[in-house]
């Protein structure tokens, strides 16, 4: 870190300033609208400070499809993905990114955050309160595949850890809830925002397992007469996390800039853009200011799954408790 | 004697034939023979027993049989509707003919991932079609071979077609005027000559629909050993960071492609040898 600060700021000295600088942020698909404003802002800011002006480019899609094309060659100056797991994938290859980038900013470097609730049809005709509704006979779930999706990770861990404080860790019982569960899943989508489409547009199923951010966006996409967001008594604290894409910026001698576009995320006219697109701010004077969008809930986070590795491996890699929900084997 | 004078007469009436094999060779290396064995190359990073154990696996073995049992149906469902239109196409005039000339052509041009929407939210229980049927269409099987039967439609009509629209009507002609009825000389006159054409399109909408990703993935509803297809799985691997693993089942659907492509082209020879003979 601190060699490529210094060459970056040789580079700055030979009289950048007057030159466009181009950024390239490669995010995850729902963080479309986020990002829209967070760029306007920022460009605005950083003209005003430093007389730069700063192209933005977002490039949105799956987080692990994001994260290999980073992997693969795309120039991406940050990556503001779904999930550390695939950070730390670029972080391994290629020495793209430093690996103690998690450590780089405050909170774990996610900035905002979210969690996992439910959006169900208005007036909830099912009655779903909770994760132990989800199980019952006669409901039909809508949720992504974990293994192609990674905010569906997310909604499988926030599942898997109410089972586990309700069977206070056993196993068997755990997997058995898990697998009623799934199997009450009618359509497994590739990504979040199919899942999305497939319970709103296609009304199929009683209940959508959704960040929250997404609930919203349903709600005021397609109005409060159709859908209800329902907050389960347990559920997970979603950090999707941000870094610079160190040997990137490097060499475009970006690093600079693309540091302070990151750091604005934490500013207070970041995390308020962070909660008009329903995520969750880390701030907490803005998070109060919030509260009737963002009600009180127990939230577990990913470190009571031991990190993002440990979760991968036991959970979704081949052969994890997510495959064998679907082995006919020991069913 | 003839033979070497054809040949050199050849030559001299088409010149360059070093110079476009050459570049034929180049250019066939670039774009299929070096991503292809990129594809072996990465495979072979894994142990044989770690590849079977990849390729055999049940939920991969249930997506083989699901892939290319839909696949065949909708190649199949491809040659005789087909067939049907390159017929009506040919045979008849009326009105918007070249209109609907054109329209074959679009699954063609259609983005898959646009085919993939369209589909779904016709056959999805609340759209217009899906919901005559008492049935789910899309999110079963049945949605899957609609979404294939789609994408494969314009290699059976455009291989059919041309060979149609040269057929001489003289020999129909010299078929009825033996007595022969119209359905024997469509079975006995026609319908051979279409034989080779057939078993073209239906190779080539068969193995086009083992590798289609894009339109499936929306109606299929994914349920792994019920609806998962086998490019899925590939996807899965892939958004592992899996990337051997990935490859090792695209190898088995690559290697699967091939040997269909090679034993239709050796029934069609031998069908060509039985009817020139």
């Amino acid at each position: 870190m601190v060699i490529s600060g210094c060459s970056s700021s040789d580079q700055k000295g030979s009289g950048s300033t007057d030159k466009t600088i181009n950024l390239l942020n490669v995010s995850y698909d729902p963080t479309r609208e986020l990002y829209e404003e967070i760029n306007k802002s920022f460009t605005k800011e950083w003209k005003e400070k430093t007389g730069q002006t700063v192209k933005i480019q977002q490039s949105h899609g799956g987080s692990g499809k994001q994260g290999r094309a980073v992997i693969d060659g795309l120039q991406a100056d940050v990556v503001t993905l779904a999930l550390a797991y695939d950070i730390d994938e670029i972080a391994a290859n290629r020495n793209l990114i430093n690996k103690e980038w998690q450590k780089e900013l405050p909170d774990h470097s996610s900035p905002y955050t979210s969690t996992i609730v439910f959006l169900v049809r208005k007036g909830n005709p099912k009655h779903i309160q909770d994760w132990d509704d989800l199980v019952k006979k006669n409901i039909s779930v809508i949720t992504p595949n974990p293994k192609t999706s990674g905010g569906a990770r997310w909604n499988y861990l926030a599942a898997w850890g109410y089972a586990d404080r309700k069977y206070h860790g056993d196993q068997t019982k755990i997997k058995d809830f898990m697998k009623k569960l799934y199997n009450n899943v009618e359509v497994l989508d590739s990504g979040a925002r199919g899942s999305t489409t497939t319970f709103t547009e296609r009304q199929i199923g009683d209940v959508l397992i959704a960040w929250e951010n997404e609930a919203y966006l349903s709600l005021k996409e397609l109005g409060k007469d159709n859908f209800e967001i329902i907050t389960p008594s347990l559920s997970i604290l979603a950090e999707p996390p941000v870094a610079v894409v160190d040997k990137n910026a490097n060499a475009k001698g970006t690093e600079k800039v693309a540091k302070a576009y990151l750091d604005y995320l934490y500013t207070d006219e970041g995390q308020e853009i962070a909660a008009e697109n329903y995520y969750r701010p880390r701030n907490k004077k803005i998070l109060k200011e919030h509260t009737k969008q963002f009600p009180n809930l127990k939230l577990m986070t990913i470190d009571d799954f031991g990190g993002w590795q440990k979760a991968q491996k036991e959970h979704f890699s081949d052969g994890g408790t997510f495959d064998s929900i679907y082995t006919p084997k020991n069913q | 004697m003839t033979t070497t004078f054809l040949r050199k007469k050849k030559l001299t009436i088409l010149p360059g034939f070093k110079l476009s094999l050459g570049f034929t060779l180049l250019y066939l290396s670039i774009l299929v023979l070096l991503p292809l064995s990129m594809l072996f190359w990465n495979t072979m990073q894994l142990s044989w027993h770690d590849f079977m154990k990849t390729i055999t696996d049940t939920r991969v073995v249930a997506s083989y049989k699901l892939t290319f049992g839909t696949s065949f149906v909708a190649a199949i469902i491809n040659v005789v509707f087909g067939t049907m239109i390159a017929w009506v196409l040919i045979r008849y005039d009326f009105v918007g003919k070249r209109l609907m000339d054109g329209l074959v052509d679009l699954p063609f041009a259609l983005p898959t991932a646009v085919a993939g929407i369209a589909l779904t939210t016709i056959y999805a229980p609340n759209g217009w079609i899906g919901n005559l049927f008492p049935f789910k269409i899309a999110f079963t099987p049945l949605g899957i071979i609609i979404a294939l039967t789609f994408i494969g439609l314009p290699f059976v009509v455009r291989t059919v077609q041309p060979v149609l629209q040269n057929f001489s009507s003289e020999s129909e002609e010299a078929s009825a005027s033996l007595g022969a009825s119209r359905w024997q000389t469509f079975t006995k006159v026609i319908f051979p000559e279409l034989i080779p054409a057939i078993l073209t399109g239906f190779t080539l909408a068969f193995s086009r629909a083992l590798g289609e990703y894009g339109s499936v993935v929306f109606i299929a509803g994914n349920m792994p050993m019920k609806t998962e297809i086998t490019p899925l799985l590939i996807m899965t691997k892939l958004e592992q960071y899996d990337y051997t693993g990935a490859t090792a089942i695209a190898i088995v659907l690559l290697v699967s492609s091939f040997v269909i492509l090679l034993v239709m082209n050796i029934i069609q020879w031998l069908v060509n040898r039985k009817f020139s003979a």
